[in-house]
């Protein structure tokens, strides 16, 4: 199957319907043996257990700027290539990354009161953070706003791909700028800094809400396509009763006038 | 075994409460949702309302 086939809402909901018992069947097997490893990972040498939290904030953080990524991509597919589906994909994963960049924003501060001593700092990394989880719910906001959900699309995926220019700077706040939050140390040049103790189960975590994020996406995209359904068809249906009651008026109106013609 | 998750058992713990709460919304209301626009559709296919291809709006093969 191509990625024109998939555009045809139909054969998309086939496809969901086929694939999204597999993928939470293996969500659930991931986050299981996830959660084991970080039971057994170890203390770290200064942080002690709370360095448990990373591996569910680090993952969240990571989805908050991937799931933006993805909204990004289908913009495009919305302004530039007009694809069906393009928009449908960026309308149902606004509030899944909305709710991963708060849990990211949430864990972060629940790690920081114990590490640095304190909830919240408006340094870079935090405040851009915060910045995309207001723009998450503005771009919420705006699909609400707007009925037709065609013009919706246009205006949420010019307001998305103004947005990612946020996504860089979430990166490198913490080369960029003095911050408390700590640089990259999985994703950097020279390789990670973390013990295999903590990467492998922070990796599994990763993945494992990656496929989360995958499944709930496809299942809110299914979603998104029968309420445009139900749409089209209350549409359908107030036609069809526009159409009727003014048949019955037009009816009625030549039958009053015939009545006049015989008297 | 018992984890020992030291001092600051309360913040790790309120951490995985938190994540397993919000991700356990999302899956209740995509499966509300779910329920609400497939229980919308067979409403509207009732009354005689259906797509111009004459296939069910819920049909997916």
């Amino acid at each position: 199957m191509t990625l024109i086939d998939l555009a045809n809402p139909t054969r998309f909901l086939a496809l969901t319907a086929r694939v999204l018992p597999w993928l939470a069947a293996a969500t659930v097997l991931l986050l299981a043996i996830g959660l084991y490893q970080t039971a057994l990972a170890p203390d770290d040498y200064q942080q002690g257990a709370t360095v448990k939290i990373m591996f569910i904030h680090v993952p969240n953080a990571w989805l908050s700027m991937f799931v933006w990524g993805v909204m990004s991509i289908a913009s495009l597919g919305t302004l530039v290539w007009r694809h069906p589906l393009a928009d449908v994909a960026a309308k149902a994963a606004a509030p899944i990354g909305a709710a991963f960049t708060f849990l990211a924003l949430l864990t972060g501060s629940l790690w920081g009161r114990p590490m640095w001593g304190t909830y919240w700092e408006w340094d870079a990394r935090l405040t851009s953070v915060l910045i995309l989880f207001l723009m998450y719910l503005g771009l919420m906001a705006l699909w609400r706003a707007v009925d037709d959900p065609s013009r919706a699309a246009r205006a949420a995926a010019v307001l998305t791909l103004v947005g990612a220019l946020n996504l860089p700077i979430i990166k490198f706040s913490v080369d960029w700028w003095n911050t408390l939050h700590q640089p990259a140390s999985v994703m950097r040049m020279g390789g990670s800094a973390l013990d295999k103790s903590f990467l492998i189960p922070l990796l599994v975590m990763a993945i494992a809400f990656t496929l989360l994020f995958v499944t709930l996406h496809l299942a809110a995209m299914r979603n998104e396509i029968l309420r445009r359904r139900v749409r089209s068809l209350q549409m359908m249906q107030a036609s069809r009763v526009a159409f009727s009651s003014e048949m019955g008026a037009t009816s009625r109106g030549q039958n009053a006038s015939k009545e006049v013609g015989a008297a | 075994m018992i984890m020992s998750l030291g001092p600051y058992a309360s913040f790790i713990v309120t951490s995985y409460a938190a994540a397993a709460l919000v991700v356990a919304i999302l899956i209740g209301w995509i499966a509300l949702d779910y329920r609400n626009q497939t229980q919308r559709l067979r409403e509207l296919e009732e009354r005689g309302i259906t797509r111009r291809s004459g296939r069910s709006a819920m049909d997916a093969s």
